[in-house]
């Protein structure tokens, strides 16, 4: 548990985090590994985790049938997987699939559901760093979209 | 009323309006839709040296003229590379040239990239798609005078893995000790191993000093703009970001109007600006 | 030389209307080819001249917002109206001029040497405003970092006569932009017109040797005080008429400060983007290049034409035009006049001289387009008192 303790607390999503909050996630957290091709979740199963990611790489994409997959962006050491177990109906959008072997922490999001609908504090503080993210991750889409990186033909 | 002029005002470029004959020593396709040749003087004229971040304008026989940023090694004059993109009536053709094949060329034109300012910084690289072209002479004399840098650090975008650019270059830099070079795309298909996202979710990531830092940076406009944003939101200041401008070049030398921004001439006053010298012009829309 | 005709000259000639056409011979005699105004097709424009009964003798013009009309008048001055369509910056600065000429060799180019000789142009009618205009053009091609040769050989050879405004047109605002109504440098001679009763004479102050020298071979003699008086007084009341005004008092700062403003959209509703503001205006130089071959294709030249910030390919990059509305290149136009400018050249880029008003056909107003800026920014400065 030391050891676990210590990674999140290292984790950038968790930087400045209150002592108390950091053993509540320590109580829903464990250590999951993934290797190159395996799928750390599907679109349409049920989203009961997040995940810390501590290194490796991550594609999240969605599968279309005529084209294959389409990476919609990669995520690795210092980011975060998954929000889907915060907002209903907890399913997973998108799949996520370890592109390389991938350490991270899995935290139990029906257990910190649960903690949170305790501890409304914890609630807003976990939100706070959710919508950050989700801030993040929606302008880098936007940015995708415009192609910024050149001119549409 | 006569006017005299003094003669000492002359440009550095012999009669910077007549482009001189340089040859097609090398043509090269780069990605679907960009080339890069590589020039020699069809007659023994060369031109003056060039700085990395400086620009050339190639013309076609007959066809046209374009300003292209040069993309070679500015430890070798002799040969002029130059990266172009095939968009246009005189770069189409352009794209057809082979060996032996016989260009104008005028310059080299504009101002460029703080290399020797930045001595004793550490260096971040930001480019994105062709933007990676006129930095290419600034990384190379970073490299060659490795020891008086920092960190040294590339970041790269382009939309798909098969509009990366010098995508050899990009894995011998990875591989080559101090430098970090990461690139990402804006979409791929699944037997991509690299990363997919825009080029600003690199930026956190990468290893330097904020504050002892100079970023120079080059892309589409908007790009840069979200560049410049995560870099300043890091404690890079705008006296230490450059970025290279493109606007519509057509005399290279100040006096058609068409590289105008703001107070400046991109031509001449540019392509590489200090960031904080026209923020507030950088900001502005439609100017 | 220029620098010191900035007082006026201690001593002033007189030359009578009846020996101006000695200046013309004189000129004519020293090579010059002899440019100024001339009645054309309803307009006074700049053209040849061979002697004085060329000149619009006995015309002016009426100007205003979008209406030029000539009319003649009750007696037969030589210079009894300003400034037309054209500009000065049509012989140094032509509308189309070819930069060079290659030809193919082989399988590459040589240039084809072609003789660089001074046009030796006199340009007689020179206006105060347009002296400043020229050495406003003289800072874009001669005395930035690079020199343009072809501007150079034109400009170099030229030869001035200045002529002081006896009348203000509608439009005129030198005044406001401290260009005019006197010419006070950048001649080789300059006149004041005086008719008086049966007198009809000019008042002619020597502003170079070349002048002084080109007046030493015409019947002249130095004026008498009460000719200089009347001279001065003509130019005086010349001042006092101007059409339209321009408080240029911090305007680089105020254009800088309102790049953002309701009144761009405003007055982007009535622009049609024609272009003719720029083409009548003496300092804009903007100009694009067109490359053409023979049929053969084995001779290429490079043209270089006027172009305007007006148009959408005017600020065309891959992709589309930075400039992409009507508001964004109005905005262009003007802030470039009368803020951009300063920082570019060092001087204002606009000198009162009316034309864009004149030759607007919609009467869009530099003056008024200041005021309305201006004026919405001093009822926020009282609101805050």
């Amino acid at each position: 548990m030391e050891t676990l303790e210590r990674l999140i607390e290292e984790h950038p999503f968790c930087h400045g985090m209150e002592k108390g909050y950091l053993e509540l996630l320590v109580g829903c957290a464990s250590n999951a590994r993934f290797d190159a091709g395996q799928y750390v979740f599907r679109q349409g199963e049920e989203a009961n985790h997040f995940y810390l990611v501590r290194h490796g790489k991550v594609a999240i994409e969605i599968h279309a049938q005529e084209r294959g997959a389409i990476i919609l962006q990669t995520v690795g050491e210092g980011d975060v997987i998954g929000w889907s177990w915060l907002v209903p109906p907890h399913r997973w959008m998108f799949d996520a699939r370890a592109v390389e072997q991938t350490r991270a922490i899995a935290l139990d999001g029906e257990c910190l559901r649960r903690k949170c609908e305790e501890d409304h504090n914890l609630g807003y503080e976990l939100l706070k760093r959710f919508a950050y993210l989700m801030a993040k991750r929606m302008e880098a889409a936007r940015l995708q979209l415009i192609n910024i990186h050149g001119p549409l033909d | 009323m006569a006017l005299s002029t003094d003669s000492a005002m002359t440009s550095p470029v012999a009669n910077p309006m007549i482009p001189v004959p340089w040859r097609v020593q090398k043509a090269r396709r780069e990605t679907r839709d960009t080339f890069t040749l590589t020039l020699r003087p069809a007659n023994g004229e060369p031109l003056p040296a060039f700085a990395p971040g400086q620009f050339n304008m190639l013309y076609l026989f007959g066809v046209g003229e374009v300003a292209i940023s040069i993309s070679g090694d500015p430890a070798d004059q002799e040969n002029l590379v130059h990266t172009i993109r095939a968009v246009g009536t005189v770069t189409r053709p352009m794209q057809r040239l082979k060996r032996g094949a016989v260009l104008g060329v005028r310059g080299p034109f504009g101002s460029p990239w703080p290399v020797e300012e930045a001595e004793g910084n550490d260096v971040v690289i930001v480019a994105g798609g062709l933007g990676l072209a006129p930095l290419r002479p600034a990384l190379y004399r970073l490299l060659a005078h490795r020891q008086q840098y920092g960190r040294i650090v590339l970041l790269y975008g382009a939309r798909t893995p098969r509009d990366l650019l010098y995508q050899r270059s990009l894995d011998q830099w990875q591989t080559r000790s101090g430098i970090e070079v990461a690139y990402t795309v804006d979409a791929a298909a699944e037997d991509w191993r690299g990363n997919v996202g825009v080029v600003t979710t690199l930026i956190s990531k990468a290893r330097f000093d904020p504050v002892h830092t100079t970023a120079m940076i080059c892309g589409p406009e908007v790009m840069m703009r979200y560049v410049i944003m995560e870099l300043e939101k890091l404690g890079v200041t705008d006296e230490n970001i450059f970025i290279s401008m493109e606007r519509n070049m057509k005399c290279a030398i100040g006096f058609c109007g068409h590289c105008q921004f703001g107070p400046t001439f991109v031509c001449k006053d540019g392509p590489v600006f200090r960031y904080d010298r026209i923020e507030p012009f950088f900001k502005l829309r439609g100017v | 030389m220029a620098e010191e005709s900035n007082n006026l000259p201690s001593v002033t000639y007189t030359l009578e209307r009846e020996h101006l056409h000695q200046l013309f011979d004189v000129l004519t005699g020293k090579g010059y080819r002899l440019l100024g105004p001339a009645v054309r097709d309803g307009a006074i424009v700049y053209d040849e001249l061979t002697a004085p009964s060329d000149l619009p003798v006995g015309w002016t013009d009426e100007q205003d917002g979008g209406r030029y009309r000539l009319k003649k008048r009750a007696d037969d001055a030589v210079f009894g109206f300003v400034v037309g369509p054209h500009s000065w910056k049509k012989f140094l600065h032509p509308p189309a001029l070819r930069l060079w000429q290659l030809r193919r060799e082989g399988d590459g180019f040589t240039v084809i040497q072609e003789e660089a000789e001074s046009p030796k142009y006199a340009f007689i009618g020179v206006r105060a405003c347009e002296l400043h205009a020229i050495a406003i053009q003289d800072k874009v091609f001669l005395e930035s970092k690079y020199i343009d040769p072809m501007y150079k050989i034109r400009r170099e050879g030229c030869f001035i006569v200045a002529v002081n405004c006896g009348q203000a047109g509608g439009t005129c605002f030198c005044v406001s932009m401290n260009t005019g109504p006197r010419a006070t440098s950048g001649f080789d001679l300059a006149l004041t017109e005086a008719m008086e009763g049966e007198r009809h004479y000019f008042v002619v102050e020597v502003g170079s040797p070349a002048g002084a020298d080109a007046l030493s071979e015409i019947s002249h003699r130095e004026s008498q005080a009460d000719e200089e008086t009347t001279a001065e007084r003509i130019v005086a009341d010349t001042a006092r008429q101007m059409g339209r005004e321009m408080d240029a008092t911090g305007i680089k700062e105020l254009l800088y400060r309102n790049y953002e403003h309701p009144r761009w959209n405003d007055v982007a509703s009535r622009c049609l983007t024609c272009a003719n503001c720029t083409m009548v205006c003496p300092t804009c130089f903007c100009a694009t290049v067109e490359d053409v071959t023979d049929l053969a294709g084995d001779t290429a030249e490079r043209w270089r034409k006027w172009d305007s910030c007006f148009t959408l390919d005017f600020s065309y990059v891959h992709g589309g035009s930075v400039r992409a509305t009507t508001k964004d290149r109005y905005r262009q136009w003007m802030t470039h006049k009368l803020a951009t400018w300063f920082d570019q050249f060092g001087s204002s880029g606009c000198v009162g001289c009316g034309r864009c008003i004149t030759w607007c056909p919609v009467a869009i107003d530099i003056t008024e387009e200041v005021r309305a800026i201006r004026e919405t920014e001093s009822k926020k400065d009282s609101a805050g008192d």
